[in-house]
């Protein structure tokens, strides 16, 4: 238990909370990137999720690419895109976005499909046009498995983007990577409670959002 | 079609690296079958768990066979705990080392940082029943490297010439912000200070080779003996200040299993092996075709007449 006694030290060295190494910047670096990412993220697969969901359409396809975007290691792709693009915030925010984007389609498409059809006629019938269908019925009714699959990308983003420190950027992970380069294992074990504590902080806020959507 | 080709290479690349990351032996079995005695007739030479390190095995062993001592090797041992432990107890009776870390290793409170001053302190330092032999020239360790249009433009042959370049922007593994040898060597030695520093963590790997090449950062910590120096045409500075420790190739022999022919032939190795032939034997080691390290070791070997 040693090694738990010397990260709270870490947590309680007053140094350890200011400036821009110290614990709060860090914190919101790590938040910001995850942000980003999420927001980029959405605006590209919901709305084609949706489309999916709706139409029916390619949904074969979405099927594939999300299984085979799942695939790809979010390291390697980083690296990838540092030699397409040299270091910066393009190279983990890419990558960051490939791994947010399978949970929230699947969750857009599979939040349409599961609105009983009956129900999608009955709104038709009523003389809705496509649009109010959607945004009036298939989106409240699907939203607690679209939300499902927000809370999915955001906790698989949060505890990944710990990889935007391998190639100089800030975040919490700057202190498992510097951690680990010199055997600073307070430091890691620090860092990395911070990212758990973190992911169960916003998975807890989605439990209780998915609670009050409709269901 | 470029994606595709792009992906395929890249594929292929990380096959490669985990290929050569095996080294293609069974790091429990000893390729004779043997060991543990360490006589001063049969050699088994150990080597760790990285290319550079194989090779080097590769060639005492083929060298010592040539000149018709019985040798075998055992490669791909591990860590450097791990193959200490195995000479000491005689699984293993010669192993390539690299002077400065293993100075660092016996002596964690070593302070020196010179070739002549590293050997000195290793010679004493060294457990007894080891000792290490001469030297080698070559050294594979931390070097900083800039492109040969940044060493034009700013005239740069030397870290202390840096000191003219206003913020410096410098790309290296973490722990070169904290390290002796690192930015806070480099006021020292250098007084070269508010250096703009950008950790990548991939032992100056590609995103570092990367950031160096497209002008991200000015400067970049690359191993010595890294293929993609030459290949890019890097420019390594210069340390006439030896901040950054010596790290010379040495065999590490068990006493008994050296004698004054074993000296002889490693010796005379180690004269051949220059930070150009080590770099030489890394780029062919990377080449596309993937040869083994032991193919490697033989053809550098012949060229040399060493076997």
């Amino acid at each position: 238990m040693g090694v738990f006694n010397e990260a709270w030290g870490w947590f309680t060295t007053s140094t350890n909370w200011h400036g821009e190494d110290g614990i709060p910047h860090r914190l919101l670096q790590h938040i910001g990137y995850t942000a980003l990412t999420v927001v980029i993220a959405v605006v590209i697969a919901v709305p084609l999720g949706l489309w999916i969901g709706h139409t029916g359409r390619l949904r074969g396809v979405a099927v594939a690419l999300t299984g085979a975007l799942r695939a790809l290691p979010t390291l390697g792709l980083l690296t990838l895109v540092v030699l397409w693009r040299g270091i910066g915030l393009t190279p983990p925010i890419t990558a960051l976005v490939v791994l947010a984007i399978p949970p929230l389609l699947a969750g857009a498409y599979a939040g349409i499909e599961s609105v009983d059809p009956r129900t999608v006629d009955a709104a038709r019938g009523m003389g809705m046009t496509e649009w109010q269908v959607l945004a009036r019925v298939e989106v409240p009714l699907g939203l607690p498995l679209l939300l499902g699959g927000l809370r999915s990308a955001v906790l698989q983003v949060v505890a990944t983007a710990t990889i935007a420190a391998y190639i100089g950027l800030g975040g919490l992970g700057r202190y498992v990577i510097d951690g680990v380069a010199i055997r600073d294992y307070p430091q890691i074990l620090g860092g990395s409670l911070i990212v758990v504590v973190l992911a169960l902080a916003l998975d807890g806020a989605f439990a209780l959002l998915q609670r009050l959507a409709p269901a | 079609m470029k994606l595709t080709r792009t992906l395929g290479g890249l594929t292929a690349a990380v096959l490669a690296l985990s290929l050569a990351a095996c080294g293609g032996s069974d790091p429990t079995k000893s390729s004779s079958g043997s060991g543990g005695s360490g006589s001063s007739k049969s050699i088994v030479v150990g080597s760790a768990a990285f290319g550079e390190s194989e090779i080097l095995a590769e060639i005492y062993a083929q060298a010592l066979s040539a000149k018709g001592i019985d040798a075998s090797t055992k490669l791909d041992i591990g860590a450097r705990e791990a193959y200490i432990g195995a000479i000491k107890d005689g699984t293993i009776g010669l192993v390539p080392e690299y002077t400065g870390n293993l100075l660092t290793y016996f002596d964690p409170n070593a302070t020196a940082t010179s070739p002549t001053d590293v050997n000195a302190a290793l010679g004493k330092a060294v457990p007894s029943g080891l000792k290490v032999l001469d030297p080698a020239p070559g050294e594979d360790k931390d070097s900083l490297n800039v492109t040969s249009d940044f060493a034009q433009k700013n005239g740069l042959t030397s870290i202390a010439d840096l000191a003219k370049v206003k913020g410096l922007k410098l790309a290296a593994n973490p722990e070169f912000k904290t390290r002796a040898y690192g930015i806070p060597g480099l006021e020292k030695f250098y007084g070269i200070k508010d250096i703009s520093f950008t950790p990548i963590n991939d032992g100056g790997g590609p995103a570092t080779l990367k950031a160096l090449t497209s002008g991200q950062v000015d400067v970049a910590d690359i191993y010595s003996t890294t293929p993609s120096i030459t290949a890019n045409n890097l420019v390594t500075l210069e340390d006439p200040k030896s901040m950054i420790a010596a790290q010379n190739v040495v065999p590490l022999i068990r006493d008994d299993a050296d004698s004054d022919k074993v000296t002889q032939v490693l010796n005379s190795v180690s004269t051949k092996l220059t930070t150009d032939a080590l770099l030489e034997l890394n780029t062919a080691f990377a080449a596309d075709s993937k040869p083994t390290a032991k193919q490697v070791a033989s053809d550098w070997l012949k060229k040399n007449g060493l076997a």
